[in-house]
């Protein structure tokens, strides 16, 4: 898994970088032009997948939350927190992503875009979460909390689709992907979006399964070390 | 369906008593009042010496007015879960109450202490500070109720959370304000409607918000409150 992970974004990197963007593409190796955006278009690559990832890890830890408040299984929590603190990570480096790009599109690394400011609530989500989970001591009772916040945390969250759009317009670019459905992107250039968004997932999962692996053999030995301690 | 009737009936006496026991401990001591008090007084002579002889914005007095809420909510509205730990008075009440009981009595304080707490700021703050002026009072007065319940609602659960927690003071705001934000952002944008004189008409996407977000969180509260409450 991990080699055809590392040749996959290899591919996937070099594409996104290298293939050139012409006005109309004639061959198959290039991209088209997306309007009023030039060469920074390729920040599509990058930072579309992290986004994703942020908010499908964000799903995946309440998700697990929910499974750990109805069955009560630790291995439940662990999963649920290992998803959130690789939400945390990808939330920041899309947020980083955004603010570079922003610095070069827009003028300035931070101006509250509606997008901005979403990102910026989801990484205090996280922020809360991590802080509310180092703050309860016994084991049941922080999963059950935690579990119950981003559940909250979750219903909270759509709201924001409806109040930001009263309070400012949107500079954020989406031509690309956009609410009308239409896809402005060739083939190929879907093709390698689309192969950089399976790539990040996948990225994803496998950090996600190592993560996991690792703290359930520290809490092992953690219980392993009291009973010692006891005998 | 008579013995439905009756455990309804319960519910709703369990309701009335958890709130009138609120009520009546904290008219001895007076621990939320007058930390609510204080702390509107304090950050509204702040708000006053900073802005020494100018006069601000109505926009953005508009917006302050809510950080004064926010901030004095954030400083008393914890007391009603946190003092039960405190007093160890936690397992008597999971004993003699239902879980959707105990959060909607509280629930039902909470909403009073914030009613009382918004309508004392707005007073100090329309007395003491120039250029706040309201001009559609009805929109003004709708927000600022569905807002202190909206305040309540979510307020009430995060208190829950927290008084489970160790470090109870700190982590209230911080657990409370993602949560809180898209209510903060639409009241803000509510009272500035009002403060510019807009008809009373073009204020009902705010109210719409407002109500479906005090509705969610409410329905999720109940749902969840007693992962968070039993042990």
């Amino acid at each position: 898994m991990r080699l055809t992970l590392g040749i996959w974004m290899t591919a996937v990197v070099v594409l996104a970088i290298l293939l050139p963007m012409v006005p109309q593409p004639q061959h198959w190796y290039e991209f088209p032009v997306v309007g009023g955006l030039g060469e920074k278009a390729r920040i599509i690559f990058f930072h579309v997948p992290t986004a994703w990832l942020s908010f499908l890890a964000f799903v995946a830890s309440m998700v697990y939350g929910i499974k750990y408040l109805r069955k009560r299984n630790p291995d439940d929590d662990l999963k649920s927190s290992t998803a959130a603190g690789l939400g945390f990570l990808f939330c920041f480096l899309a947020t980083v992503t955004g603010s570079i790009w922003a610095k070069f599109s827009w003028g300035s690394f931070w101006n509250w875009d509606p997008r901005e400011t979403s990102i910026f609530v989801l990484l205090l989500i996280y922020g809360a979460y991590f802080a509310l989970r180092s703050a309860v001591e016994v084991e049941e009772k922080r999963a059950s909390l935690s579990a119950v916040y981003s559940i909250i945390a979750a219903v909270t969250m759509p709201f924001f689709m409806f109040v930001m759009p009263r309070v400012l317009a949107s500079l954020h670019p989406d031509p690309i992907i956009n609410t009308q459905g239409k896809v402005y992107m060739n083939a190929t250039m879907l093709v390698v979006f689309l192969s950089s968004l399976a790539g990040f997932t996948g990225l994803y999962y496998w950090i996600f399964t190592i993560q996991v692996r690792i703290r359930r053999m520290e809490s092992l030995s953690i219980h392993h070390e009291g009973e010692l301690k006891r005998a | 369906m008579p013995a439905r009737d009756a455990t309804s009936i319960a519910w709703f006496r369990s309701v009335g008593a958890i709130f009138m026991k609120d009520w009546r401990s904290e008219l001895r001591t007076r621990y939320a009042i007058s930390a609510l008090l204080m702390f509107v007084v304090t950050t509204i002579s702040i708000i006053l010496f900073s802005l020494g002889s100018e006069s601000a914005r109505p926009e953005v007095l508009c917006g302050m007015l809510w950080v004064v809420i926010f901030f004095s909510a954030m400083s008393g509205l914890s007391r009603t879960f946190v003092m039960e730990e405190e007093r160890g008075t936690s397992m008597t009440l999971q004993l003699t109450a239902r879980g959707s009981a105990v959060y909607v009595g509280k629930l039902l304080f909470n909403t009073v202490l914030v009613t009382g707490l918004d309508v004392l700021t707005v007073a100090l703050y329309a007395l003491l500070i120039n250029g706040f002026v309201i001009k559609t009072f009805s929109i003004f007065l709708v927000i600022v109720l569905l807002g202190g319940l909206g305040f309540a609602a979510a307020a009430t659960i995060i208190a829950a959370i927290i008084a489970r927690a160790s470090t109870k003071g700190t982590l209230y705001p911080v657990l409370s304000f993602p949560i809180l934000l898209p209510l903060v952002l639409t009241v803000i944008n509510g009272t500035r409607l009002a403060s510019d004189g807009a008809f009373f008409e073009e204020a009902y996407g705010e109210f719409q918000i407002l109500i479906s977000y005090i509705v969610v969180v409410i329905a999720v509260s109940v749902l969840v409150f007693d992962y968070v409450w039993k042990d």
